[in-house]
C-alpha cells in the first residue's frame, strides 16, 4: 500500500499551550483510521491543521509527496483532501438538494457559471444520485434546517465528498446523532467511503465505533500519539487503556457480565 | 421536478407593453417611470448583494459617479451618444469597483455598510468643494444623442424612456437567469455559510467582490440614466440619505425575484409623487409609515404578496 498522507513533526502551540507536539502520521490509500483521545488531546487541532483552518507551528505535510503545509482550506479541497465537520456545515436556508448541487457547482473543475442555471436536470440527476448514496434523497426538498441532526451528519459528508477526495476526514461523524442512530449512519458512511476508494481517518469517542469500523487507530493525549496500530492491539495497549478507554475496556463488558451470572 | 419558469417570457412582454405604453403615457408619468426604471437598477445590484447577506449603505457612489460621467462626457468632453456613455460609465465604476472591492469583500455586515457608506460621502465632499463641477448645485448636463442621431427636445424624453426600457430589460433578464446560476447561489452560500464554502474550494471574498463589482456596474448605468432625464446632476446623488432610498426600495420590492426591484422603485417613486402632492413639508413622515408598515406585515417585501398567491394557486 502506498502512501498518500505525511505529516513530519507537525506542531501546533497556542501560545504557551502545545496542542499538539511532533505528530508523525502516515496514512496510506483506502485505509481507515479511527482517532481517539479524551477532550483537548489535539485530535481535532490535527485535522484542522491537515486541512489548512490552522497553520502549523512547525514540521510538514505531504499529500502525496507534495508539500501542502500551510495551504488554505480551498487549495487543501482542490488537492484531494476532504473533511466533515463535528457540527455539520451546512447552508440552512437552503434545501436538501440546493446544498448539495451548490456543493457539487462549486467542486467541478469548471468556474461558477453566471448564466447557465445551477438546477438544469443533468445536475439535479448527479445531486440526486449522491444523495440517495448516502440514503437521504427523501429529504431533498426539505430545508436543511427542519432536517434531523443525523441527516445533517451524512448530508455534511455526503457534500464533502462530492468532489471525489483522496481522503476524507471525519471529525466527530456521531457526536449530537442518537445512540440507536450511530451504526446505521457509519454503515452508510463507510460504504460510500469504500465505493468511492477514498481512504478515510476519522475522530471518534465511541470505542464500540472505532474498533467496529476502523482497522487502524491513532490514539493522542495531551498533544502527542501514544499509540499507533490495528485497531486492536492500539485498545489494548496499556496506556491507551489508562488515559483514553479506561482500564476496563465496555467492549468486554458482555463477556464480563456472563462471567458474573456465571 | 423542475419548475416551468416563464420569467423570461413575461420579461420580453412586459418590455414590448412598456414601449408601447411609452408612445402614449403623459410627460410626467414617463419621467417617474423612467426614473423609476434607473433606480431599479441600482436596486437589482443591491438586491444580489443582499443575497449575499450583504448590505450597501453607499450605492450612491456609483449612481453618483454613473451621473457625473453623463455629464462630464457631455459638457467638457464632447461625448454625447447615449449607448456609448452608458458604457463608459459602467466601465468606470467597474474599475472604481474592482479597487474598493479588494478591500470591503473581506469585510461583513456592519462594518461592510459602514464603509460603502464611507466611500461614498468622501465622493460627495470631493463634488462639494469642486466649483468646476458646480460644487452643491451641480450643473447641467448636455442633451444626449443616439448613434448620431440628435432627438428633438419634445422626442428626448421619449428616446431616453425606450433606452431605460431596453437596459432594465436587458438587466432584468440576464439577472434573473445569474440568480438560478451557479455564481447566484454562490450568494446565498457565502450568507448562509462562509466556512462551508471555502471548504467546498470556492473562495467568499471572490464570491463578494464579483457581486460587488457586477451592482457598481448596475448602479451607474442607473445613475447615469437618470442624469440623462433629469437633465442635471448634483452631489445630492451620492449623499447617505440616496444610498438609503435603494435600501428603502430594496426592502419595500424584497429579494425574492428580479423583477421586485422594479416593483418597488415604480411603487417608490408614485408613493413620494403622491406624498409629496399630499403633505409637502411632511412627505417623509409618509414614506416612513410606509417602510414600517412593510418592514412589520410583509417582512420579505411585495414580492412575497405575488409569491404567496402563486403558492396558493397552485394548491388549489
Amino acid at each position: 500500500m502506498s502512501s498518500i498522507l505525511e505529516t513530519k513533526g507537525l506542531t501546533k502551540s497556542f501560545g504557551a499551550i502545545t496542542a499538539a507536539a511532533n505528530i508523525n502520521v502516515t496514512i496510506n490509500e483506502k485505509e481507515i483510521v479511527g482517532v481517539i483521545g479524551s477532550n483537548g488531546a489535539g485530535k481535532t487541532t490535527f485535522i484542522n491543521m491537515v486541512t489548512g483552518y490552522l497553520k502549523p507551528t512547525g514540521g510538514s505535510i505531504l499529500f502525496r509527496g507534495r508539500d501542502i503545509t500551510g495551504f488554505s482550506p480551498r487549495q487543501v479541497t482542490r488537492t484531494g483532501i476532504c473533511r466533515s465537520f463535528q457540527v455539520a456545515q451546512l447552508f440552512p436556508e437552503l434545501t436538501t438538494l440546493e446544498n448539495m448541487l451548490v456543493a457539487h457547482a462549486m467542486l467541478s473543475k469548471k468556474r461558477l457559471g453566471m448564466q447557465a442555471p445551477m438546477k438544469s436536470q443533468t445536475n439535479i440527476d448527479t445531486a440526486m444520485a449522491a444523495l440517495s448514496g448516502y440514503e437521504i434523497e427523501s429529504y431533498a426538498d426539505a430545508p436543511v434546517a427542519t432536517l434531523p441532526q443525523g441527516i445533517r451528519k451524512l448530508l455534511d459528508i455526503a457534500m464533502a465528498m462530492a468532489s471525489g477526495p483522496d481522503l476524507l476526514l471525519l471529525d466527530e461523524p456521531t457526536s449530537g446523532v442518537a445512540i440507536e442512530e450511530k451504526f446505521g449512519l457509519m454503515d452508510t458512511v463507510m460504504e460510500a467511503v469504500k465505493r468511492s476508494g477514498a481512504a478515510s481517518l476519522f475522530v471518534e469517542h465511541d470505542m464500540e465505533i472505532v474498533s467496529r469500523y476502523a482497522t487502524r487507530v491513532i490514539a493522542f493525549y495531551d498533544g502527542h500519539i501514544i499509540a499507533d496500530g490495528p485497531t486492536e492491539e492500539a485498545l489494548n495497549n496499556p496506556e491507551v487503556r489508562e488515559y483514553i478507554v479506561g482500564s476496563e475496556l465496555h467492549l468486554q463488558k458482555p463477556e464480563d457480565d456472563q462471567n458474573a451470572e456465571n | 421536478m423542475l419548475k416551468t419558469d416563464n420569467t423570461s417570457r413575461n420579461l420580453c412582454i412586459a418590455f414590448v407593453l412598456l414601449l408601447l405604453v411609452g408612445l402614449i403615457l403623459p410627460n410626467w408619468l414617463a419621467f417617474l417611470t423612467t426614473i423609476a426604471l434607473a433606480k431599479a437598477m441600482v436596486v437589482v445590484g443591491l438586491v444580489m448583494l443582499m443575497r449575499a447577506g450583504l448590505v450597501s449603505f453607499g450605492q450612491g457612489l456609483y449612481y453618483c459617479l454613473g451621473g457625473y460621467t453623463v455629464g462630464i462626457a457631455g459638457q467638457h468632453l464632447g461625448i454625447t451618444d447615449a449607448v456609448g456613455i452608458l458604457f463608459v460609465s459602467a466601465f468606470i465604476a467597474g474599475c472604481l469597483a474592482a479597487l474598493l472591492g479588494l478591500l470591503l469583500c473581506r469585510y461583513r455586515e456592519i462594518f461592510f455598510a459602514m464603509l460603502t457608506l464611507a466611500f461614498s460621502m468622501i465622493l460627495y465632499g470631493v463634488l462639494v468643494k469642486t466649483s468646476e463641477l458646480g460644487s452643491t448645485d451641480g450643473f447641467n448636463v448636455a442633451k444626449v444623442t443616439l448613434l448620431g442621431w440628435q432627438p428633438s427636445p419634445g422626442q428626448l424624453s421619449l428616446v431616453v424612456y425606450s433606452l431605460a426600457c431596453l437596459v432594465a430589460f436587458l438587466t432584468a433578464f440576464f439577472m434573473h437567469r445569474y440568480y438560478q446560476s451557479g455564481m447566484g447561489f454562490a450568494g446565498e452560500a457565502v450568507r448562509e455559510n462562509e466556512i462551508r464554502v471555502e471548504y467546498l474550494g470556492v473562495s467568499p471574498q471572490r464570491v463578494v467582490f464579483i457581486k460587488y463589482v457586477l451592482a457598481a456596474m448596475l448602479a451607474a448605468v442607473g445613475g447615469s440614466i437618470t442624469a440623462m432625464i433629469a437633465g442635471h446632476v448634483d452631489p445630492e446623488m451620492a449623499y447617505w440619505t440616496t444610498s438609503g432610498e435603494f435600501v428603502f426600495v430594496a426592502l419595500l420590492g424584497g429579494t425574492g425575484h428580479v423583477v421586485a426591484a422594479f416593483i418597488g422603485a415604480f411603487l417608490f417613486e408614485v408613493i413620494r409623487t403622491i406624498a409629496f402632492d399630499l403633505a409637502p413639508y411632511t412627505w417623509q413622515m409618509i414614506l416612513g409609515t410606509t417602510l414600517l408598515l412593510v418592514i412589520f406585515f410583509l417582512p420579505k417585501g411585495l414580492w412575497s404578496l405575488l409569491k404567496a398567491k402563486k403558492v396558493g394557486g397552485n394548491n388549489v
